[in-house]
């Protein structure tokens, strides 16, 4: 990481997330070989932050930005980290094409279930019954239909190696979700093919709470939706003790 | 050199394949599918070199965007409503300072069209296309030789000014087969432009950003992006003249027009006409100087397109109110035929009374 400062909200997972990524990143010395493509939306500024090369692209593109970098110098580590409005609303084409084609990518794909840089509006991921600004009475699956869990449906496609979902919302999880990304470059390294961490992640800024609240509500409300754990995984390696 | 028997689309595929390009990215449609299936056949042949059908033109052209980013000879290629759709990328690659190379054969419009040849596309291709205010260059070619040559010209343009460039041909020209002669063997060793992304190796990291929050940067891009316009605009604009020395009427047509008003002037000539004809191979930078060159010699333009008049108001700002400008097109993938367009030509010499000028 570099020596600045983020410019999240207190409370946002994103700093716990980067913070994860950039420790393994340099664990596993891939500074050299790694190149970042951030998402659009709160996340956009990670090129600020990742001391690796970084590329940004527009909303939702990411995978096939990825994807052309990755096939012309299969050398590097290209890794894509993205929320949920960039990976499965308006990039869902891109990332399930990237994903069926085992493009050997890395993805850190952070759902808080909320649009946050426009100020709160509903994601894919958003809950029933969650209050945005685009669903003042709560969002309503007749209406807006239900929450994607995108990584089950990847889990569905042949290319996809690897497959976990985790939380940063207390210390077990950080730990198992540094694990996870540990996990999910290795893939890569050892070019078995698509894999992706999705890690849910609090917005007390949007969900209008307060940090502990947020975390809080995590593990009340999000894990039934997206329950945690690996949903997939064809590496081949057996999962470490905790 | 050889002549080889080769479609226009093809003649692109291996020329950009003897230009270097290291990847293609491309996703059906008509009638520029021969590329795609050229390169998807030999593309890969070469070491280091990718073909990918993409999921949608979306994805081709940010696949482009990564290859470019990573410093690769790269280029995808469509036709018009799926060059709509890559004006996000475009203008991305145009933000971000970046090589590409983008073919589009294009067809009648709007909307799905036909998927007859068009020139309808010339104001997207020259005017931007996508948001923003940045610029590509465009060439157009009007033979399957020019095809070729163009394709590596366009290449070799792109990374001099890291700037997406365009090839707006249209299906004649990509579908019909002529023989053609490649000048170029294929480089041993892939080019490699800096700077691009492909992991810091010991150097402090790299960022290619397209998001600015301040103002003041951004303006800071666009003037340089547009004196780098201006460079583009003095040393790249190209056209060509046939038989305008004495010409008292001149017809300005680009690509597959110019290739039938050709067929038209010639006829006129037998007819004891004196006509020429003017064709720009930069759409943009448009040759304004080559057509106020002529004002010199001559009052009447005639502009023929296969548009409802695009190019013709390039032409009109040319020549800033001087000359008589008349215009003759047929949208909707419509192709007339040089006899066509000799009428139009023969009505108008009469018409304007050149017969009895001296």
């Amino acid at each position: 990481m570099k020596p600045v400062q983020f410019h999240y909200c207190a409370g946002c997972g994103h700093s716990i997330a980067h913070r994860l990524v950039g420790e393994v990143i340099d664990e596993m010395n891939l500074r050299d070989i790694a190149v970042g493509i951030p998402g659009v939306g709160c996340c956009v500024f990670a090129y600020n932050y990742f001391d690796v090369d970084m590329a940004e692209v527009a909303h939702g593109r990411g995978m096939a930005v990825a994807t052309g970098m990755k096939r012309v110098n299969p050398e590097a580590i290209v890794f894509t980290y993205q929320g949920d409005g960039d990976l499965c609303a308006i990039g869902i084409a891109e990332t399930i094409h990237a994903a069926n084609r085992g493009e050997n990518l890395t993805t850190i794909f952070i759902n808080n279930a909320i649009y946050g840089m426009t100020g709160g509006q509903m994601a894919p991921t958003t809950l029933l019954s969650q209050k945005t600004t685009t669903t003042p009475l709560g969002r309503n699956a007749a209406k807006e239909g239900s929450p994607i869990k995108m990584s089950e449906m990847l889990a569905l496609l042949d290319g996809t190696v690897y497959l976990e979902r985790t939380a940063v919302n207390s210390p077990a999880n950080i730990r198992k979700t540094k694990k996870a990304i540990r996990k999910a470059f290795q893939a890569q390294i050892d070019g078995l093919g698509f894999s992706m961490v999705e890690v849910l992640s609090p917005c007390p800024t949007n969900w209008k709470m307060e940090p502990l609240d947020s975390w809080k509500w995590i593990d009340k409300e999000m894990v039934k939706v997206f329950p945690l754990g690996v949903i997939k995984d064809t590496t081949g390696k057996k999962e470490d003790a905790d | 050199m050889t002549k080889v028997l080769m479609d226009g689309n093809s003649a692109i595929g291996e020329a950009a394949i003897r230009a270097g390009c290291a990847s293609y990215f491309g996703y059906p449609i008509t009638p520029q599918n021969e590329l795609t299936e050229y390169m998807a056949t030999n593309l890969p042949k070469r070491k280091g070199c990718t073909f990918i059908q993409a999921e949608s033109e979306l994805s081709a052209i940010n696949m482009v965007y990564g290859a470019s980013l990573a410093g690769v000879r790269t280029m995808t290629s469509s036709s018009s409503p799926g060059i709509s759709l890559k004006q996000e990328g475009i203008s991305y690659l145009a933000a971000c300072e970046l090589p590409a190379v983008i073919v589009n054969m294009s067809r009648g419009g709007p909307g799905l069209g036909s998927i007859a040849p068009s020139q309808s596309d010339y104001f997207q291709a020259t005017r931007g296309g996508g948001h923003g205010d940045y610029r590509t260059i465009v060439l157009a070619p009007s033979s399957v030789q020019e095809l070729a040559d163009l394709t590596h010209r366009a290449f070799d343009l792109a990374d001099k000014y890291k700037i997406p460039v365009i090839i707006l041909g249209d299906g004649m020209v990509g579908q019909m087969k002529e023989p053609v002669e490649f000048k170029h063997e294929a480089p041993v060793e892939l080019p490699i432009r800096s700077p691009a992304l492909r992991g810091a190796q010991g150097r402090p990291s790299r960022i290619i950003k397209v998001l600015t929050s301040k103002p003041v940067e951004l303006e800071e891009l666009n003037w340089s992006l547009f004196r780098r316009y201006q460079l583009i605009k003095k040393n790249e604009t190209t056209s060509e003249t046939f038989l305008t020395e004495d010409a008292k009427l001149v017809v300005v047509a680009f690509g597959s027009s110019a290739r039938i008003a050709k067929g038209a002037v010639k006829r006129a000539r037998e007819s004891g006409l004196k006509v020429g004809l003017l064709r720009p191979i930069t759409l943009w930078p448009f040759p304004s100087e080559a057509v106020q060159a002529l004002i010199h010699q001559t009052n009447h333009f005639l502009v023929f397109e296969m548009n409802m008049g695009q190019m013709l108001e390039d032409v009109q700002l040319a020549l800033a109110g001087k000359g008589e400008i008349s215009f003759y097109g047929r949208p909707g993938g419509v192709i007339p035929t040089p006899d066509e367009v000799f009428r139009v030509i023969n009505r108008l010499y009469y018409q304007k009374g050149l017969r009895a000028e001296k």
